[in-house]
């Protein structure tokens, strides 16, 4: 096949073409992409050859210009744009590889990650890479990511369950409680025989023995205002299912200060509620909520009640945000407020704007000293959880 | 008539409904009406001002009624009312 560039014509060949003139040999192999995209993953024998520096480094990497040369890069247009500078240049036997290492990778062609995916890890996480939302560069995003969980409770043992499945690199888990018997009903990760134990103890006991690519981090504490700045910043993404609302505020104006995004659901009897915060790119939690309940409007899960497979699918649905937002694919949450109801399985979701007015985020809010992070003026009249 | 519905926290004071019928022109008269017919969501809705109380969330339908215009938002026959209090439940 052939495609007009311009006044040239460039060979364009399909990746199974390809492979089988890179396996026949004498093909210099050349990756026109950037040097990022080529450390995630590429073709193996493939030449890093960046757009920007074609015209300096295309004589070493390819001396012969008659020899057979093949250009790929992520879908197909920078190798073909490459592929009529180097006919300009005077290369004679030039192709550019239709559809790039994205066509390659789904028709099952082996691929070399630099970062290191063993062939364990691609066996692992192959039902992942197979999608071309994920492929090797998604999973090796999801392997370096490093993700906060706020509790290794109900929320938390769901979320952490998936997350540590999906080969998320570094697992924090703050909690400093111990695993209960009557946890045990919506908590998936603890269990009978670890009753008693740290609840981050226990969880690390599970990830460990589900994927040992995670390394996970126990932050045995509550977080307070001395704290949690110093804790959050060694993390990407925050998932928030704290128990009480001085936490989720004092979590909040952490966030935004850091511009953490925190991926935030709640629970109670057989409802429950989602969103994810980016800090200003949309509302954060001050803006949804500007003044927390007073105790008769906040009761607990463990007054009230929660159906368990509540925690289940709430936490799922706060793993499915953190991996869309580690691999910057479909729509977060951002601005939406989702709410389920269990009883009638419905599903509401809601707008949420961001309040120019926040204290906050809003667009004259002042930074607040770190020790005012989660207060309200009237801080003493709501309930502590 | 529109649709309020009821969350978790305030389901008590409404016989356990979810959902309730109520009839008015804009947000404040369908909550006034819910009110009449459940008094005891009445001070869990309203401060002693007659205001909304700040840690409530009024929708109507899916969108924010601060965003609208407040209590005097216009219902239409089939609205839903969507109100909504923070909750915590969570992790531990």
């Amino acid at each position: 096949m052939a495609t007009s560039m311009g006044t040239q014509t460039i060979e364009e060949i399909e990746p199974f073409e390809a492979s089988e003139e890179i396996a026949a040999g004498d093909v210099v192999l050349i990756d026109t992409r950037e040097p990022h995209e080529y450390q995630e993953a590429h073709l193996e024998n493939g030449r890093l050859v960046p757009p920007g520096l074609l015209g300096d480094e295309i004589a070493e990497a390819a001396p012969d210009k008659s020899a057979r040369t093949i250009l790929y890069c992520r879908s197909g247009n920078r190798s073909a744009l490459a592929a009529a500078q180097l006919q300009a240049l005077g290369y004679d036997n030039v192709a550019s590889m239709s559809g790039g290492i994205l066509a390659w990778q789904e028709q099952g062609l082996p691929i070399v990650s630099a970062s290191g995916m063993t062939a364990e890890q691609r066996e692992r996480y192959s039902r992942h890479t197979l999608l071309p939302e994920v492929g090797v560069d998604g999973q090796l995003k999801l392997l370096n990511a490093k993700v906060l969980l706020l509790g290794a409770g109900g929320l938390g043992a769901p979320t952490a369950l998936y997350l540590a499945a999906a080969g998320i690199g570094t697992i924090g888990l703050v909690d400093d409680d111990v695993v209960d018997a009557s946890n045990l009903q919506r908590q998936v990760i603890h269990n009978t025989e670890r009753i008693g134990m740290p609840k981050t103890e226990s969880a690390r006991i599970f990830i460990e023995a589900l994927n040992p690519d995670v390394k996970v981090v126990e932050h045995r504490l509550r977080l307070d205002s001395s704290n949690i700045l110093g804790i959050l910043e060694d993390y990407d993404i925050v998932v928030d299912g704290a128990d009480n609302f001085p936490t989720r505020y004092l979590l909040s104006d952490a966030s935004v200060r850091l511009r953490k995004p925190v991926v935030s659901a709640s629970i109670l009897s057989f409802d429950g509620q989602i969103s994810t915060f980016v800090p200003f790119e949309g509302p954060c939690y001050r803006c949804l909520y500007p003044t927390p309940p007073p105790a008769e409007m906040a009761p607990s899960c463990s007054a009230n009640g929660v159906l368990g497979v509540m925690a289940g699918t709430m936490g799922t649905l706060q793993a499915n945000e953190v991996i869309k937002l580690v691999l910057g694919v479909g729509d977060p949450l951002v601005g939406r407020l989702l709410l389920y109801e269990a009883l009638g399985t419905r599903f509401t979701e809601l707008k949420v704007r961001r309040d120019p007015d926040c204290p906050i985020c809003g667009e004259n809010a002042p930074e607040i000293p770190e020790s005012e992070m989660g207060r309200f003026p009237d801080y003493q009249l709501f309930c502590a959880g | 008539m529109a649709t309020v519905r009821i969350p978790p926290v305030l389901r008590p004071k409404t016989g356990g409904q979810p959902e309730v019928e109520a009839a008015g022109d804009n947000v404040g008269e369908v909550l006034r009406a819910l009110t009449a017919e459940h008094p005891d969501t009445q001070s869990q809705l309203f401060g002693e001002d007659g205001d909304l109380n700040r840690y409530v969330n009024i929708y109507l339908n899916d969108e924010d009624v601060r965003v609208l215009d407040g209590l005097d938002t216009a219902v239409k026959d089939g609205d839903t009312v969507v109100i909504l209090p923070a909750m915590a439940g969570g992790a531990f």
